[in-house]
């Protein structure tokens, strides 16, 4: 399908072990791998449980709700393809249920962004296939 | 079993670090590098019989015209050169082979270009979509900003930090910014590749290469060059993405210099200079921090308060470091070994440490 979206799309290592959480997005829903194992909940996406490397797995929904635990103002894109929003904020977030991700901050100023905020996740349909799960203030 | 005193560096080679070096292979700068080493051993290329590289070796051996009885690529990215000690010493304490070469090197200018999307990858699924910066430095950025909030350190401290290196970097020949000092206000200055990370606080990519040669203690004896003694080593691998780790403000030296002490006998009060890994300027201030040189959290007063130069209380990256003498890919890193062995083999020169016995290198 035609798309003006020329940012990269998610090119999965392993898209059976991920498709879950793509399919998803696409609901609006955010989902984490769980083990059923040992209950460890995590993020990446991977075929066997990062702490018991069982690979029993299932996936759970979480709130959605967490902090800002680091970020970075990107100035100097390493693709020309977000040249055009800089500065943008580049965000590691801390998700309440534990896992972490990579993400953007959205709907805030970037002179605005603090460590620890809390921030909660909105779904952004950047093509008709593809939804990223960015982060705005909660 | 211990590797203390085990093994030694006997000689050392170094290319002067370039922005390119044009019209060289990887292999035909690392083939200098590897005769300059040999050289400097007083040895003759016949007597090398191990072999160490951060590749698969057989098109180094190939290329170099050794058959060595000892060899193995080390694949450890910015840490391959201070592993590759590690690994080669082993294998002379354990009587592999008697002589082994470590060398690394890169020119950009002879390797084939890519341009397509690549395979897919953990990184190209969840974090390309959401546009990190240019080069390694936003995980780099991610730890920086989240120190300042854990510990308050300031811009303004890490500047001092890259201002010393710069200073040292004067003194070093093959230093790729010798002859442009810089100033704190000209690191602050400088445009942000990422917050909080401006230019001058970022590597500067290069070609070049680098060498050195391990030997037994025993033979190092017959050899001109004054020993150098690998007394501890120590690793605790990373996290390939940042987001993987628990806590993004301590890093695997908190790990591998406390197994390293141990093995060695030594702490950081005894350590009289230190060469380690900077790519950029926080990861040299966590990972003093987390060898025990400062109290967590407290390197940006310590850099506030210390002359880290060659002619400091206590010098820090005293050939520029790779902030300031050029990051030729993974010989970037292997430059800390070479410029400890070189100021523990008392040919430092103009920036000769007046203290020179004992160092710490971090990859």
């Amino acid at each position: 399908m035609a798309t003006s979206y020329r940012k990269p799309l998610p090119n999965p290592l392993n898209p059976q072990a991920s498709g879950p959480f793509w399919e998803a997005a696409k609901r609006h829903e955010l989902l984490m791998p769980r083990c059923r194992r040992c209950s460890h909940l995590f993020f990446y996406p991977r075929e066997a449980c990062p702490r018991c490397l069982s690979n029993d797995l299932d996936w759970a929904k979480v709130s959605g709700k967490g902090r800002l635990y680091s970020f970075t103002v990107i100035h100097q894109p390493g693709n020309r393809a977000f040249e055009q929003e800089v500065p943008y904020v580049y965000a590691m977030v801390q998700l309440d249920e534990g896992p972490r991700m990579i993400s953007n901050l959205v709907e805030c100023p970037v002179e605005e962004a603090t460590v620890d905020m809390p921030v909660v996740a909105v779904f952004d349909d950047v093509t008709p296939e593809v939804t990223l799960v960015k982060f705005r203030p909660a | 079993m211990s590797l203390r005193g085990k093994a030694a560096i006997v000689g050392i080679g170094e290319l002067p670090t370039q922005r390119i070096a044009p019209g060289r292979s990887m292999y035909g700068l690392c083939a200098e590098a590897a005769r300059l080493a040999i050289e400097d051993a007083g040895l003759r290329k016949e007597d090398i019989d191990g072999l160490v590289t951060s590749e698969a070796p057989s098109g180094m051996a190939d290329y170099l015209g050794i058959r060595p009885v000892f060899s193995t690529g080390v694949s450890m990215q910015g840490a391959s050169g201070a592993t590759s000690v590690t690994v080669a010493s082993a294998a002379i304490a354990a009587g592999l082979c008697n002589y082994a070469l470590i060398v690394i090197g890169r020119a950009r200018e002879a390797q084939a270009g890519g341009g397509s999307r690549g395979p897919g990858s953990i990184g190209a699924e969840f974090e390309a979509p959401f546009g990190p910066a240019a080069g390694a430095g936003t995980g780099y950025a991610l730890m920086y900003s989240r120190h300042m909030y854990e510990y308050g350190t300031t811009p303004e401290q890490m500047a001092k930090l890259a201002v010393d290196q710069r200073f040292n970097a004067q003194a070093n020949p093959n230093a790729v910014f010798r002859g442009e000092p810089i100033t704190i206000d000209d690191v602050l200055n400088s445009r942000y590749v990422n917050v909080p990370l401006h230019l001058l606080e970022c590597v500067m990519p290069c070609d070049g290469a680098a060498a050195c040669i391990i030997t037994t203690p025993e033979r190092a004896k017959a050899l001109p060059n004054r020993p150098v003694f690998v007394l501890g080593a120590g690793l605790e691998q990373a996290n390939a993405h940042i987001w993987q780790t628990d806590r993004i403000t301590t890093t695997p030296a908190r790990v591998s210099a406390a197994r390293a002490f141990q093995m060695a006998g030594y702490g950081p009060r005894d350590m009289q200079f230190a060469e380690f890994y900077d790519c950029y300027t926080i990861l040299v201030a966590m990972t003093l921090e987390d060898a025990g040189f400062v109290k967590k959290g407290e390197i940006g007063p310590f850099y506030e308060s210390t002359d880290t130069t060659y002619k400091g209380t206590f010098p820090i990256n005293t050939d520029g470091g790779q902030l300031s003498g050029g990051q030729p890919g993974l010989a970037g890193g292997f430059r800390h070994v070479i410029e400890a062995t070189r100021q523990i083999m008392g040919r430092g020169g103009e920036r000769q440490v007046a203290n020179n016995d004992l160092c710490m290198v971090n990859g």
